[in-house]
């Protein structure tokens, strides 16, 4: 009983020696274990005289509760440092490069393109498509361009032989479409089309959006309250000038052309407008009555408007891309440009 | 259209600045192209007088000349030009001078000769392009001492319009002036249309066979002209800055008038014609010398102008050489015809021409404008080449020319068309200064449209004429209103955005190559392959249509190659064309090419090379993307431009829907490829299909499974082992895993252990070992009758 404090003590200096988790456990085995010292001096208790007795006991039940709690503070401080040494030696370098494949990217026409389709079927347009390798008469003459008419030579056509071409816009879609269904329409076309034409702002290959709506009371308001309010949306900007120029397509009437302020240089002038301040971006007009004819729609019941826009034109405005031909190379340093 | 604002000014001259101008035709509906200087800026250029020449003691080549340059006093000029003469008027740049180019013309000595001053060459003026031939010689009425601006009026502009094919009547200063005098309300100062005075009555027959195309045709004898004579300066700078040349009176004067008031004419030496002139179709296999040189064999449906002996020109389009005006012509025979549009249209083209006059005809020239063109074109070439005009010979035919048509306008629609109500009086003021003469009708206007206007026959072409004088910018904006209905849509149909998607989720970049390839390109990857041809391709290399993806995106690896891209991954979605032009299919492919490492340079590895798999597992990740893999299959097939060992072909519910492989290493080497590149190309109605999902309970009972693994030949696909498996494997199995493949030690040569984790989970109890081994040895049995497979000890 006298050797209590030294027993203590020993026990004290030992725990706090334990650096590992089986040391502070051998500690707790030689002390408080069932055949430990203390544990031992409690079997001796009854050596002790009867009065002695509680005295003792108390005493020494209260040492072990002082080493357990402390084999428990020390238990814990070496657990806490064990998982500190762990996590010390898990450390990454957070910093280093993800692993697997890095994203691809859309090319920059098709992401427009989607873009364009997204504005309109949010106002109810439909999307829809038709063959690239057209004939004369969906392409030309159901457009009222019927044989030998001038407006011919606007588009430098690509022929098979005497009917059969590719595509030169996308405007045959419309014609396709009307004889496919019943008014009210509402249709976007985007897709390929091809005139020869290579040059260093010509392509002989690019892409249209057409659009179309035909329904009961259409007038040229709601036609140029679309194209303002599609230009306003894709260029992000409510107060971007727009301006409509009469014009001529032989499947509209009356027909314009669109200008919108110079979106480089916000209409001061500059290299990308010819110093005029604008740029012509797309063409437009009310459907003329002879397409009606051919869609077999009544033209005196509906009017409609038409629009066409070319995709690589307005990509370049977008993403201030400065060479047509580049859309065409393929070259990976211009396509992950536009992720 | 190019015409001088000065000329245009002459007729019509709005209060308005050069710019001004021309943004207000623009706004109009005919589009200026460019407003141009129609000389550079130079200063201190005067006329001069050469009054003596001399050659220059030291070089051949120079001559030392006397100017007159009205200071009173000669200055000394030393000119290299070979055409400087004695007497002749020239521009002359005095010392102290800047020439375009900001040239400056200083006192000097050329070989030991002063000389102050220049005398001036076209183009060294910025007059003409190019370089001149000689010194530009002024006409000798030019008062010596004039600034040369002033002399030749050079501070004016070209204002160039872009046409519409619609705007016929504007390919004329006086149409154009017609469209200025409209917007600005302004009257025309068109010069006197007199009739020329008749001094013989010398007439040449006129015989028009094809009334039809021809319903007016006009001659007129003009004797006694001297073709040698000067066209004045100002109508050769009037044709020089509507960008025509100035080459003989006769040519002149009538490109003048065409210019003016827009009706081609055609000048014919009367000595050349024989008998008559006859206007009609040509003949099969009749020949003709064209005034350009060129031999041209004429075509049936083709109006000609001919003599009694044969073709003189082709009307509407160009004169012949033979029949042509020369220096040696001094009776002219000049021409004045309406030919209608469809007459000329296409003619042109047919003989690879396109010229001043086909141009106007085929989009229509006025018919009324006949008679007033050639008398002003009389009047203007005897002012010139003297001669006497003989009586007018006309010939005309009523039925056949435009008649005058009468178009009615009404108030509601108009209305309705501009959601706006213009006010009545404005409406029929507008259609008036267009020319049109306009009745007030019941709710309404009907219109006699001029003659001059081809492009107005329904009441839309009023409402634009309409719109277009009032202003479009100052018509109102709305937006449609729309009934709002819903569409149904295809839950089982993918879009291709989504497919895009998962392609660029995989590191795919989208490529855009052309439709149309090479055909070599073509026939080293597909020998089999029919698409269509162009018949008239911008170049040999995309001369045919594709009918495979593959061309487009092995070109553009290519391209990323030589630029030391060596990792590349691209696809591309996209019609593919296939069979003859009577039989074609044009079918949406999506399609995609791998090359270099599986991942970029990096340090977590993935260095190897792409091969087949990385390329399998991104179309089966496509595949996953409709909901549907299970409606797939890849067979081992062989395909012209893939590796016989490493190509699949894809089918889609049995069907063939596409190709996967390694491109083959022959055609690699042929196309000179450095690097080995794996494609795959799969129809879009195939991937984009897919299906609804269809719940199923999901089972409280435990799964079962049992690993087996086969022994079978090395050349025994996967595909037929799981096959015998499933066969046999019952309703409750619920997955297959392959989770080795194995050859090596403990496996026989040529032979391969295959290992299969097999699950079975029943929905409504506990499936029993007993069941589960009947199972097994079902499956074994059939895999070693079919496929020889043994279990691996």
């Amino acid at each position: 009983m006298d050797h209590l404090p030294v027993l203590v003590q020993q026990a004290r200096e030992a725990i706090t020696a334990a650096d590992n988790m089986v040391a502070l456990d051998e500690i707790r085995v030689r002390y408080l274990g069932k055949k430990g010292e203390l544990t031992a001096l409690l079997k001796g208790l009854g050596k002790l005289p009867p009065e002695e007795r509680p005295a003792a006991g108390e005493q020494i039940n209260q040492a072990k509760q002082a080493l357990a709690q402390e084999l428990d503070t020390q238990r814990e401080a070496l657990a806490r440092a064990e998982l500190e040494a762990r996590l010390a030696a898990e450390r990454v370098d957070v910093t280093l490069p993800g692993r697997g494949q890095p994203t691809g990217g859309l090319h920059p026409v098709t992401r427009t393109l989607e873009r364009i389709e997204s504005l309109f079927r949010r106002i109810g347009y439909d999307v829809a498509v038709g063959p690239e390798l057209e004939d004369d008469y969906h392409n030309f003459e159901a457009l009222n361009i019927p044989a030998h008419h001038p407006a011919r030579g606007m588009a430098d056509t690509f022929y098979f032989d005497a009917t059969r071409l590719l595509r030169t816009h996308t405007s045959p879609v419309q014609v396709r479409t009307m004889k496919a269904g019943e008014p009210p329409i509402r249709i976007v076309c985007p897709g390929r089309v091809y005139r020869s034409d290579s040059d260093l702002t010509h392509t002989p290959m690019f892409h249209q959006v057409e659009g179309l709506l035909v329904d009961e009371g259409v007038s040229f308001a709601d036609l140029k309250g679309t194209i303002e309010d599609f230009l306003h949306a894709f260029f992000e900007r409510d107060d971007l000038s727009v301006r409509f120029r009469p014009s001529y397509f032989p499947f509209t009437e009356p027909s314009a052309e669109v200008d919108i302020e110079c979106v480089m240089c916000s209409g001061d002038g500059c290299r990308v407008c010819s110093h005029t301040g604008w740029l012509e971006v797309m063409g437009c007009g009310m459907v003329h009555p002879e397409v009606f004819r051919h869609g077999d729609i009544d033209a005196e019941r509906y009017t409609g408007f038409a629009f066409g826009m070319g995709a690589e034109r307005l990509a370049m405005l977008r993403y201030g891309v400065n060479d047509l031909r580049l859309f065409f190379e393929n070259d990976l340093r211009f396509l992950k440009q536009f992720h | 259209m190019k015409v001088s604002e000065q000329w245009l000014r002459e007729w019509v001259s709005p209060q308005l600045s050069t710019q001004g101008l021309a943004d207000q035709i623009t706004m109009a509906g005919l589009e200026v192209d460019a407003v141009e200087p129609v000389a550079a800026d130079f200063t201190r250029v005067v006329v001069g007088e050469v009054v003596d020449k001399v050659q220059h003691p030291d070089a051949d080549k120079l001559n030392v000349c006397q100017v007159q340059d009205g200071s009173g006093e000669t200055v000394q000029v030393v000119c290299g030009a070979p055409n400087v003469a004695i007497g002749q008027r020239i521009p002359f740049a005095q010392v102290g001078a800047v020439l375009p180019g900001d040239f400056k013309i200083k006192k000097a000595k050329l070989r030991g000769v002063e000389s102050f001053g220049m005398i001036c060459s076209a183009s060294e003026l910025g007059l003409e392009e190019g370089t001149s031939e000689g010194i530009l010689v002024l006409p000798d009425e030019a008062p010596v001492g004039t600034c040369l601006r002033e002399y030749l009026n050079l501070d004016d502009h070209t204002i160039e319009v872009d046409l519409t094919p619609n705007r016929g009547d504007c390919l004329s200063v006086l149409g154009l002036a017609r469209e200025v005098g409209v917007l600005n309300r302004l009257p025309l100062n068109a010069p006197e249309g007199l009739d020329v005075a008749v001094g013989h009555d010398e007439t040449f027959p006129v015989r028009v066979e094809d009334a039809e195309r021809c319903p007016r045709y006009i001659g007129r004898v003009i004797k006694g002209v001297d073709i040698s004579a000067e066209t004045p300066t100002w109508m050769v700078e009037h044709l020089r800055r509507s960008g025509i040349r100035a080459i003989d009176p006769a040519v002149d004067v009538t490109n003048y008038v065409m210019l003016e008031l827009g009706q081609p004419l055609h000048a014919f030496d009367l000595a050349n014609l024989d008998g008559a002139v006859v206007v009609r179709l040509a003949r099969q296999g009749e020949e003709l010398m064209l005034l350009d040189g060129q031999q041209v064999k004429l075509d049936a449906g083709t109006l000609i102008i001919a003599d009694e002996k044969g073709p003189l020109a082709i009307a509407g389009v160009m004169g012949g050489e033979h029949s042509g005006v020369s220096t040696a012509t001094r009776d002219i025979f000049l021409e004045g015809a309406f030919f209608t549009p469809l007459s000329v249209a296409g003619q042109a083209r047919s003989y690879g021409l396109h010229t001043d006059a086909s141009h106007r005809f085929e989009r229509g020239v006025d018919p009324e404008m006949t008679r007033r063109a050639i008398e002003r074109a009389t009047q203007l070439l005897i002012d010139i080449c003297g001669g006497e005009a003989g009586p007018l010979n006309e010939q005309v035919n009523d039925a056949h020319l435009p008649r005058g048509r009468e178009v009615t306008l009404r108030e509601e629609r108009l209305a309705a068309a501009l959601s706006k109500r213009l006010d009545n009086a404005e409406v029929a003021e507008i259609l008036e200064r267009l020319g049109m003469v306009v009745e007030v009708v019941d709710k309404g206007w009907t219109v006699k449209v001029p003659s001059w206007r081809f492009d107005i026959s329904i009441e839309e072409d009023l409402i634009e004429e309409v719109a277009r004088i009032h202003g479009y910018n100052r018509l109102p904006v709305r937006r449609p209103a729309v009934r709002l209905a819903l569409e149904p849509e295809a839950e089982s149909r993918t879009p291709l955005a989504r497919l895009r998607r998962q392609m660029t989720a995989r590191g795919y970049q989208e490529a855009i190559t052309y439709s149309f390839v090479a055909p070599e390109l073509q026939k080293t990857l597909l020998p089999e392959a029919k698409s269509p041809v162009l018949a008239n391709p911008i170049s040999a290399d995309l001369s045919v249509m594709r009918a495979s993806l593959f061309p487009g995106l092995i070109r553009a690896l290519e391209h990323n190659l030589n630029r030391q891209q060596s990792r590349v991954r691209l696809f591309e979605s996209g019609l593919v064309f296939r069979g003859e032009l009577d039989h074609l299919e044009q079918i949406p492919m999506l399609g995609a090419l791998v090359c270099g490492s599986q991942l970029p340079e990096g340090w977590t590895g993935g260095r190897d090379k792409v091969d087949f798999f990385d390329l399998k597992g991104d179309l089966e990740s496509l595949l996953g993307v409709a909901g549907d893999a299970s409606a797939w299959r890849f067979e081992p097939g062989e395909h012209p431009s893939l590796h016989p060992g490493q190509c699949a072909r894809v089918l889609h519910r049995g069907q063939e829907a596409g190709w996967i492989g390694a491109l083959h290493p022959a055609a690699r080497a042929k196309l000179g490829l450095k690097a080995e590149a794996i494609l795959f190309e799969v129809r879009l109605d195939a991937l984009t299909e897919g299906r609804i999902p269809a719940f199923t309970p999901l089972s409280r009972y435990p799964e079962v499974r049992r690993d087996l693994a086969f022994v079978v030949a090395e050349t025994t696909p996967v595909q037929a082992l799981m096959d015998a498996v499933r066969s046999e494997a019952g309703e409750w199995l619920t997955d297959v895993a392959l989770f080795d493949v194995y050859q090596g030690k403990g496996v026989a040569d040529q032979h391969k252990s295959v290992a299969l984790g097999l699950t079975w989970q029943h929905p409504s109890r506990t499936l029993n070992d007993e069941e589960i081994n009947q199972l097994v040895d079902a499956i074994v049995t059939t895999a070693r009758r079919r496929l020889q497979a043994e279990l691996r000890a």
